[in-house]
């Protein structure tokens, strides 16, 4: 097949039948209502499971229900939305079950807005649920990454049996592009599901309890220890970035998803004025690609920009990761603003002014 | 020698947890042995709710999932969906449904997901050491309500059976009660119709049994159920609130 046009939301809604989906719960939300609206016509005519939730709460633990029981099961939100499934994604994370969750942030706090945003990076890396625990997520920067990935969460969601979490904004949401959505992606062998609580029918013998309560202490410190290894696994093998110019910079924005996007015109056009500014590009935000900070090879550097959607909140892993090497700088516009080429061309020009202390 | 009476197959062995003269352990008992005798033991999915129940996904001899407080029915959803022809069931008490999870319960039953609650009212908070339920009775003494349930300030007793009989998807709904022997095999036969429908696929399926909490009533286990009879059945009349099979056999 050659290529389509597509809306972000419908194409994450495709990309995720295409990775496996088989059940879906979810509660309206501006700007990702066309993911439901697809997936209530287009699931339900294959015959899966469509639920549209009574709230965010109900649709996290709907998915909590599916992925016990086996499935390969997906919810889809946006900022107060993604707020209120903090709690069920603790709980998958805690029964170490599988799913999918997709993010199309929009401007808070609060209500906040409806235009797009990447104030919900905190939300996403960090979570809000109670507990020692990690969600996988990604952050691509066109409506073709999202496809792949998707296509690939629930593969990678099967092989930790954790969240993984597909983060975009409003605008990656909206806008179409044309896509390809027979692009293969990776494969990896998966163990059978013999966790699922499907009935003792499906396992004489043995009953298959989910759960993430540990009265005791040492019984939890345990699971708390396993879980590390888990996610020390995830950081191992699932951190993607993309590098971009990265020869002998002057300077290097960090930047993701649709902030990449505007970033990338800026670099050609600072180029143009001959400095060289290369990217790095996290695709996966939490891992977050730390190491290339580290093995960065840029000996006329003279500082890395964090450019976000947001007041600054990726800054803190760049800081972390840059470890005080190099001189870090913040631009950043929020509120649903998404700035011009011209304001990070100009960001760079003013690279001092833009040093964090 | 003739074996008169044997532990049903549908408990574990694990030892129950329930306070000395707690009757979470006589219902646990009538759902297992209905199972057992509807023979859907090993098509089972219990889901187990936060509160003294909790530890039910280790009592039930079924496959079990542990659900965060007042989420059941929304677990209950995303596994019933996927798996039509399983039997799931929530075991919820009255902090879990009536309060914290009104909305997941209430809706459930509206979509008529065809799965089957055991609503355990003891109108307290048990596991949690005795505080104010949405079920507790006017002048009740709690630890959140020292001085008594004050229907101006706390609001009156919430009659959730009363409150589900309007739903339409609802396929049966009763509320029954332990507190006396005859009383154990009303609340027995509420529990097997409730579950046959479900293996009949007609709805939503409810029962909603008066429990005792002994220890944060302040009450002996015999005047717990003298207060159960005495106390709750007058505010919560035991009856048939909807039974679909036979509005349809009329
Ligand atoms: C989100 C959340 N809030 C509060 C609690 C604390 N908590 C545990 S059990 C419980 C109430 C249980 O009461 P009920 O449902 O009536 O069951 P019972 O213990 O009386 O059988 C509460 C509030 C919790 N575990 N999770
Ligand atoms: S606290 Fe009350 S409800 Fe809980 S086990 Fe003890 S007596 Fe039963």
């Amino acid at each position: 097949m050659g290529k389509i046009l597509m809306k972000g939301n419908e194409a994450i809604a495709r990309a995720a039948m295409l990775g496996g989906l088989e059940a879906f719960f979810g509660y309206p939300i501006t700007p990702q209502n066309e993911v439901p609206e697809y997936l209530s016509r287009y699931l339900l005519e294959e015959g899966k499971v469509f639920v549209q939730a009574e709230s965010e709460v109900a649709a996290i633990n709907m998915v909590y229900g599916a992925a016990a029981a086996g499935f390969r099961t997906m919810t889809s939100s946006s900022s107060p939305g993604i707020a209120l499934k903090q709690e069920g994604i603790t709980y998958l994370c805690g029964s170490e079950l599988p799913c999918v969750i997709s993010s199309v942030m929009r401007g808070g706090p609060g209500l906040g807005s409806i235009q797009p945003s990447q104030s919900d990076y905190n939300q996403a890396t960090r979570g809000g649920g109670n507990g020692d625990y990690h969600v996988i997520v990604f952050g691509p920067e066109t409506i073709q990454e999202t496809i792949d990935i998707l296509k690939e969460a629930f593969d990678i969601a099967d092989y930790y049996r954790n969240p993984v979490m597909v983060l975009v904004d409003g605008l990656i949401g909206q806008m179409m592009e044309s896509v390809d959505l027979t692009k293969p992606v990776k494969k990896r062998f998966l163990p059978e599901k013999d966790y699922a609580a499907n009935g003792t029918k499906n396992h004489p013998g043995e009953r298959h309890i989910i759960n993430s309560l540990y009265l005791e202490s040492n019984e939890l410190e345990h699971h708390n220890l396993s879980l590390k290894k888990k996610y020390d696994l995830a950081t191992a093998n699932e951190t993607r970035v993309e590098l971009i110019n990265m020869n002998d910079p002057d300077y290097v924005i960090v930047a993701f998803g649709t902030m990449a996007r505007v970033c990338r015109s800026a670099i050609e056009k600072l180029a143009e004025k001959n400095i060289r500014v290369g990217m790095i590009r996290p695709i996966s935000l939490w891992p977050f690609p730390s190491s290339v900070f580290e093995t960065m090879d840029a000996p006329h550097l003279k500082g890395i920009l964090c450019v976000e959607m947001n007041l600054g909140m990726m800054l803190t892993d760049v800081l972390v990761a840059n470890n005080g090497r190099h001189s870090v700088g913040f631009f950043g516009r929020a509120g649903g603003v998404v700035p011009d080429p011209d304001e990070v061309v100009d960001a760079i020009l003013h690279f001092n002014e833009r040093v964090v202390k | 020698m003739e074996v008169k009476y044997k532990k049903t197959k549908g408990l574990t062995d694990s030892p129950l947890s329930y306070c000395p003269g707690c009757t979470h352990g006589i219902i646990h008992k009538l759902v297992a042995e209905v199972l057992e005798e509807l023979g859907v033991l090993g098509e089972s999915i219990v889901i187990a709710s936060v509160g003294c129940s909790v530890f039910s996904y280790r009592f039930f001899n079924c496959d079990a999932v542990q659900s965060a407080h007042g989420r059941a029915c929304a677990v209950a959803t995303g596994i019933k969906r996927n798996l039509p022809d399983h039997v799931v069931f929530t075991y919820q008490g009255d902090g879990d449904l009536a309060s914290i999870g009104i909305a997941e319960t209430i809706h459930a039953a509206n979509r008529g997901e065809n799965i089957t609650v055991i609503f355990v009212n003891n109108a307290i908070y048990g596991m949690t050491g005795g505080q104010m339920a949405p079920t507790s009775l006017i002048g009740q003494k709690t630890t959140t309500s020292p001085m008594g349930r004050m229907a101006e300030v706390h609001g009156s007793p919430l009659h959730i059976s009363e409150i589900f009989s309007q739903i339409d998807r609802v396929a049966y709904l009763e509320r029954v009660s332990v507190f006396n022997p005859r009383q154990v095999r009303n609340a027995k036969n509420a529990i097997r119709k409730a579950f046959t429908y479900q293996v009949e696929k007609r709805g939503f399926t409810m029962v909603e049994v008066l429990s005792s909490c002994p220890v944060n009533w302040g009450m002996t286990p015999v005047d717990s159920l003298k207060w159960i009879e005495e106390k709750m059945v007058p505010v919560f009349p035991l009856k048939v609130f909807k039974d679909k099979g036979v509005e349809n056999n009329v």
